[in-house]
């Protein structure tokens, strides 16, 4: 079927006027790139270059700031910490987000609809109310976890304490996107044509084995597009730590994440030209992992 | 869409009911949420979290939340609602058109443009917050409801996705019809070309809208006065204070910073449920094409 509307297509497109009327279509959206996207950047880069001292002002120390946040350990640790968020949460949302959608495309299901809109729901949720809602489930003095094990004489599990924190941010992260991406691969799933599993069932295939060997392959690029997604969600955490941070200032500190390091660098420290610096350095990480994950899973395609 | 026939489908059971444990799982918090904005502050802290005190007061809640400091909180769902509903057509209307400019037009430069925006999905907003915010503090625009409107209405994932829409829904021979009959572009484009792409634009606006009506870490660097404040740093302002204060005067602000996160899900939830016969069909066309 593609096949015969791919050819009248190439035909026509030929006849698509060259005319003066794309650049305007593309103009306004190209401008205002050009000035809130990449002009910020270049901003950032240009500030990043210069330092400012109570005494003898502002002036240019090259590449200085740079080496100060490469052997920064506030910084490394703030990296470091969510890079070790990406590393659990991640597969661990995606796989769950996976099994979903799995489960919604399989027509096993009663109450499908109600299932696949109630797990979606979070998403529209704004993540300083998700933040907020756990953080007060999670407490000890009123959350209901802490009320029930205190019914049962159990001690109280302590979410908010240092060693759970990061589980803690994990659950909520989680809550908040595995539908949105479990919509997404179930979107995926919907459009593989049928006739493929009918085929595959003739020749004895179970439902897992159509699960395994034709849907995940033919969901791919859509499990791409939700990791890539989730690289740059992780690395930029900020919100939910820096609300947590209320109710857990001595868990959290103004450097948890980096995120959190930079906005506290701009605003509580005054040292614009070193949060540009960390800035675009978290950036720059954010576009490497990206493409070591699409590089990665580019070469393991064609292998 | 094909669903097979009512007589081949078989239903599981234990499948069923291992998927509404899931659902409970998503569904608790916003229960608890409903539950506990019908609650003062002290049942907040008396009775238990998952049902209702025996003094249920929702209406008393709302009344005070809307009321509190001179009814701020209706100004910050206007603010929200401004800045949401403005960034998303906006920024749904400049991603269609370039999205029909760079499929449906060949001139100097297309794939280089296209390209420099789809590099773009990959650079964090948040990264950009703080290098946006120290521009806009040089040109004298941090502090205005501009601060968060404009940086919202580039949406670099909404034009890949109005472009691979536009490719599939509007067909070249529509047109290449139209222009015979002597349709100008501009008029091709709004008259025909907009209407198909309704699905498509839908997904783009709500997915917009979404984002500035959850956006947090914008508004919180961008703006100081409060009269301004969109309804999340408004909520986490209240919920500082709540934490902060203890007894005294603000002691009932616990119940406000609940109720209000109540009164800010409903619009969003609403017209998710309301909508999603589009956003459904118009993301799947954008994840399945790479």
């Amino acid at each position: 079927m593609t096949a015969a509307t791919a050819a009248p297509r190439r035909e026509s497109r030929r006849g698509v006027r060259p005319g003066s009327a794309g650049p305007l279509f593309v103009a306004p959206f190209m401008v205002l790139f050009l000035l809130l996207f990449l002009a910020p950047l270049v901003y950032a880069a240009y500030l990043s270059l210069f330092q400012s001292k109570l005494i003898g002002g502002t002036s240019f120390v090259g590449l200085d700031n740079y080496v100060t946040a490469l052997k920064d350990p506030l910084f490394l640790r703030g990296v470091g910490r969510v890079a070790t968020f990406f590393v659990i949460q991640v597969p661990l949302m995606l796989v769950l987000a996976l099994l979903f959608a799995l489960a919604l495309d399989s027509g096993l299901l009663r109450l499908a609809k109600v299932i696949r809109l109630g797990i979606f729901v979070p998403y529209a949720v704004p993540s300083v109310v998700a933040t907020l809602m756990w953080g007060y489930l999670y407490g000890p003095s009123f959350g209901p976890f802490a009320q029930l094990s205190d019914k049962l004489g159990l001690p109280a599990p302590h979410f908010l304490s240092d060693s759970w924190m990061l589980g803690s941010l994990a659950n909520i992260v989680t809550w908040e996107f595995v539908g949105y991406n479990m919509i997404i691969l179930y979107a995926a799933l919907r459009t593989i044509p049928t006739e493929l599993y009918e085929a595959a069932a003739m020749d004895g295939a179970g439902a897992w084995r159509i699960a395994w060997s034709i849907k995940i392959p033919a969901l791919k690029p859509a499990l791409m597009l939700t990791l890539l997604f989730s690289v740059i969600g992780s690395f930029q955490l900020f919100n939910e730590p820096k609300l947590l941070m209320n109710i857990a200032p001595d868990v959290i500190d103004s450097a948890y994440t980096a995120n959190l390091y930079a906005y506290s660098l701009a605003f509580t420290g005054q040292q614009v030209n070193y949060a540009a610096t960390v800035s675009f350095l978290l950036g720059l990480v954010i576009v490497i992992v990206s493409y070591v994950v699409l590089l990665t899973a580019n070469r393991r395609r064609a292998s | 869409m094909t669903t097979p026939a009512p007589a081949a489908r078989r239903r599981s059971t234990p499948l069923t009911i291992a998927m509404l444990a899931v659902l409970a799982y998503f569904l608790l918090p916003l229960f608890w949420l409903v539950i506990s904005s019908t609650k003062s502050t002290q049942d907040l802290f008396n009775t238990f979290g998952l049902w209702f005190s025996h003094a249920p007061q929702l209406w008393t809640n709302i009344r005070q939340t809307l009321t509190h400091d001179d009814g701020i909180f209706w100004h910050w769902l206007l603010n929200t609602v401004l800045y949401a509903g403005v960034s998303a057509l906006g920024a749904a209307l400049l991603a269609a058109a370039a999205g029909y400019g760079f499929a449906k037009f060949r001139f100097r430069g297309n794939n280089a443009g296209f390209n420099l925006v789809l590099g773009a999905v990959m650079v964090p907003a948040t990264a950009l917050a703080i290098p946006t915010y120290l521009l806009f503090a040089k040109v004298g625009l941090v502090n205005t409801p501009w601060a968060i409107i404009l940086p919202s209405l580039v949406n670099p994932f909404g034009l890949y996705l109005m472009r691979v829409y536009t490719e599939d829904a509007v067909p070249d021979s529509l047109i290449e019809a139209a222009r015979i009959d002597g349709a100008g572009e501009a008029r091709i484009f709004f008259r025909i070309a907009l209407r198909l792409l309704a699905p498509g634009l839908v997904t783009v606006v709500l997915f917009t809208l979404v984002a500035t009506w959850n956006n947090y870490f914008l508004p919180l660097i961008m703006l100081n006065d409060p009269g301004l404040y969109p309804v999340t740093v408004g909520l986490s302002s209240w919920a500082a204070q709540a934490q902060n204060g203890g007894a005294g005067s603000s002691s009932d602000m616990l119940a406000l910073v609940v109720t209000g996160s109540m009164l800010s899900v409903v619009p969003l939830v609403a017209a998710f449920l309301l909508l999603q016969r589009y956003w459904q069909s118009g993301l799947a066309s954008g994840s399945v094409k790479q």
